[in-house]
């Protein structure tokens, strides 16, 4: 049987495995004379048997199909003979490939040289073998975990402690597994980086003012060198994200402040949600206001005062996307000043402070750490930003601090670097890479800044 | 059943007509037992020179009434206690006296509420002068979460009462001395305030209080989050302050009420029961529901 359908089939047997043992630790407790002569609850019962039965299921599961396929290879190619073994991994691969077309049936047997039919065959004979064992092993080792539960379930057996023990392992799995994947990515990143560096030296890349990627294909193409100085794409990133903040920071933080403190109930639940509507908008129906609306509007602008402006300006993608992350700002600021305790409220204002001397004075030190908070996730979603950028900034990778100018970001060069047909061996490529390092690097720097700030500055209630 | 009390002695503020009360199932069933006449308070509810004059207050909190016709003075310089059992109103009826139940929408106050002859709740009146007039200690203590210093100088400085750095510390020292904590912390004004024991929070929400010079001190329960030691130092405080400011204390225990006060006033669902001299009401009291509270047949 499939993977795919032995997986919900170990769960509907953990779900029969949980109704049998719910049924019979009612049988139980009834001539006791009632559920509570039993240490634990009937759904601690079921949940343990629920547990004990997927739970084993699921590992050999996994640990079958993970290992399936190099066991199988192993012995495929160990079956070959050994004039036959192949002396680099590229043709190792190659000749795998060879071998399993053929076992599909996608390349004709005949075709195919006599030990490689044979190799075929004999993987096709695994496979099949393997499949079977597979399906026999998990389905006896869910039924086993449930009969050893539903025999378990006795009035003296408390199985509370072990439901409570291993869904905490549960949960540290999932914890662990968000962390393991984060490492997994910066890893792989890492690699490609030390490739890239490989080719273009890393105080270029660093250091470089010009940014153009394009490389020849061929060595005889004219302009075979690409420059990939990152700085103007970092100013360009730093441009835009602290035009967005100017504008997200200030009106987030006060219609917080006025939602929190000011404002009404019905006020306060009707603008609430309207405010994070905003940040449900696609960034594409974003970009394109910025490009159709505002960035004509500011260049029009510009020049009625005499100033040259760019028909894609970063001032443009800056306001819009200032616009979207305006709710992180003020949804997440107006949590954390509610929280703040009534009582620091009530000592201030019994001191005859107005309110706004209390906002300024007492609430605001004591809610700071919150507002930091979103204040950064709103500064990672700026950096983060691609679409508004392309639409609205451009893709030019101008190096200049004049907000009319259009400039481009090292999300939207990563994307464009990305996008279409592309060999993973050209420095174009592999820059991609290195510029996501490179931005990991920045908001991870700039995340322990803001930490440290907050450090300093907060004023913690207990 | 409701009347209008003539017992009062010799008081020609009071009016000739308490409005009647909407009938209250609580209280209806309060009368199968004991009577409770709306607006009637035995004992000695007013005084020649009050710092207070309150007349006839109504709260209300919606359609909920917590306070139905109370009149009461208190006089400068004392220390009037407010017993009663919990939701009787007397914390209600403690912050009207420096408004702080504006936060609250729902709340209504009515009546005449006269401090030194000036109305409280006259829209035109700037609570932050009141409230920097009648400063108030609260239940739990709630110190800013700054430092030491920082706490007591808040007052002062929102208010502008020091002109150098130097005035401010010596608010901040004779403040903290008064509430008598300056032994204390005087070698670590510079740590937070909320690193400190209970029984000194509230010291310091007392000193932080007094910082700004306030004529009354209203206190809501204290010292009910305090042990035995520390509601000791600051009922100590409240004897010593007595001498410069008129307060008010709603507190849950008698024995604190009658080491304190100079008067109690036992509040009864929304009403006034009785007020006397303290000992008088804790020795003999006239009404028959307070003497029921005291001797702990309920509450």
């Amino acid at each position: 049987m499939q993977t795919a359908n032995l997986f919900p089939l170990v769960l509907i047997l953990a779900a029969v495995a949980y109704w049998l043992a719910f049924q019979r630790s009612r049988a139980v407790a009834a001539p006791l004379g009632g559920v509570r002569h039993l240490k634990a609850l009937p759904t601690h019962y079921a949940a343990r048997a629920a547990l004990w039965s997927a739970i084993p299921g699921l590992i050999v599961l996994a640990l079958w199909t993970g290992f399936e396929g190099k066991v199988i290879q192993g012995i495929v190619m160990g079956s070959l003979p050994q004039d036959m073994w192949p002396d680099s991994p590229g043709k190792a691969s190659l000749l795998l490939s060879q071998i399993s077309n053929v076992a599909s049936g996608s390349l004709d047997p005949d075709l195919a040289s006599e030990p490689i039919a044979k190799a075929a065959a004999l993987l096709k004979t695994l496979r099949e073998q393997s499949s079977l064992f597979m399906t026999i092993l998990v389905i006896l080792i869910t039924v086993l975990g449930a009969a050893f539960a539903w025999f378990r379930v006795a009035p003296h057996i408390n199985a509370r402690n072990s439901v409570e023990t291993t869904l905490r392992r549960i949960f540290f799995v999932c914890a662990a597994l968000a962390v393991l994947i984060t490492l997994g990515i910066v890893f792989s990143v890492i690699l490609e980086t030390v490739r890239f560096f490989g080719r273009v030296p890393i105080t270029d890349f660093l250091f470089g003012t010009s940014w153009s990627p394009q490389t020849a294909l061929r060595a005889d193409q004219v302009g075979a060198d690409g420059a990939f100085g990152v700085i103007p794409l970092f100013t360009g990133t730093l441009l835009i994200s602290a035009i967005a903040l100017l504008v997200a920071v200030p009106t987030g933080l006060l219609s917080a402040i006025y939602l929190s403190e000011y404002a009404g109930k019905k006020v306060r639940s009707t603008i609430k949600p309207l405010l994070e509507l905003l940040a449900g908008i696609p960034t594409v129906v974003y970009g394109f206001f910025a490009a159709l609306t505002v960035a004509p509007f500011i260049r029009d602008l510009a020049e009625s005062i005499g100033l040259e402006a760019s028909s894609q300006s970063a001032l443009a993608a800056g306001l819009v996307m200032g616009i979207m992350i305006i709710p992180f700002v003020s949804s997440l600021s107006d949590d954390v000043i509610n929280a703040v305790p009534q009582s620091l409220r009530d000592g201030s204002l019994a001191l005859g402070a107005t309110q706004s001397e209390t906002m300024k004075k007492v609430i605001f030190p004591a809610a700071l750490p919150g507002i930091m908070g979103g204040i950064l996730l709103a500064a990672s979603r700026a950096i983060g930003e691609t679409m508004i950028v392309v639409m609205a900034a451009g893709l030019a990778a101008n190096l200049t601090a004049n907000p009319l100018d259009s400039v481009t970001t090292v999300t939207v060069q990563i994307a464009t670097l990305l996008v279409g047909d592309q060999e993973f061996d050209s420095a174009k490529t592999l820059s991609a890479f290195a510029l996501g390092m490179l931005l990991f690097i920045v908001t991870l720097a700039l995340n322990v800044l803001a930490l440290k700030i907050v450090r300093k500055y907060r004023e913690q209630y207990e | 059943m409701n009347s209008i009390n003539s017992t009062i002695p010799g008081d020609a503020t009071m009016p000739e007509k308490a409005p009647l009360a909407v009938e209250d199932p609580v209280t209806e069933e309060r009368r199968e037992t004991v009577e409770i006449e709306e607006g009637k308070t035995v004992g000695i509810p007013f005084s020649d020179n009050p710092k207070f004059a309150l007349r006839n207050v109504e709260v209300s909190y919606g359609d909920t009434r917590a306070i139905r016709n109370i009149s009461l003075d208190i006089a400068r310089n004392e220390v009037i206690a407010f017993i009663g059992p919990s939701g009787c109103g007397k914390s209600t009826f403690l912050r009207c006296l420096n408004r702080m139940n504006d936060s609250i929408d729902t709340c209504r106050v009515k009546g005449s509420l006269m401090l030194d002859g000036d109305d409280i709740y006259d829209p035109r009146r700037d609570v932050v002068e009141l409230r920097a007039r009648v400063g108030m200690v609260f239940q739990k203590p709630n110190p800013f979460p700054k430092s030491i210093y920082e706490n007591v100088a808040y007052g002062p400085r929102i208010h502008g009462l020091a002109n150098r750095k130097s005035d401010l510390d010596e608010i901040v020292e004779s403040s903290l001395r008064k509430a008598g904590l300056w032994d204390e912390v005087k070698d670590r004004l510079d740590a937070t305030a909320t690193g400190m024991s209970g029984g000194q929070q509230q010291r310091l929400c007392i000193a932080r209080a007094i910082a700004v010079s306030p004529e009354v001190i209203l206190m809501d329960e204290p010292c009910s989050a305090l042990d035995p030691i520390a509601t000791a130092k600051v009922e100590e405080l409240i004897a010593e302050m007595s001498e410069s400011y008129t307060i008010v204390i709603v507190t849950h225990s008698m024995q604190q009420a009658a080491r304190v006060s100079h008067r109690t006033a036992y509040f009864h669902l929304g009403h006034l029961v009785e007020v006397n001299e303290t000992n008088k009401v804790f020795t003999a009291p006239e009404h028959e529901l307070t003497e029921s509270y005291i001797t702990g047949r309920f509450g």
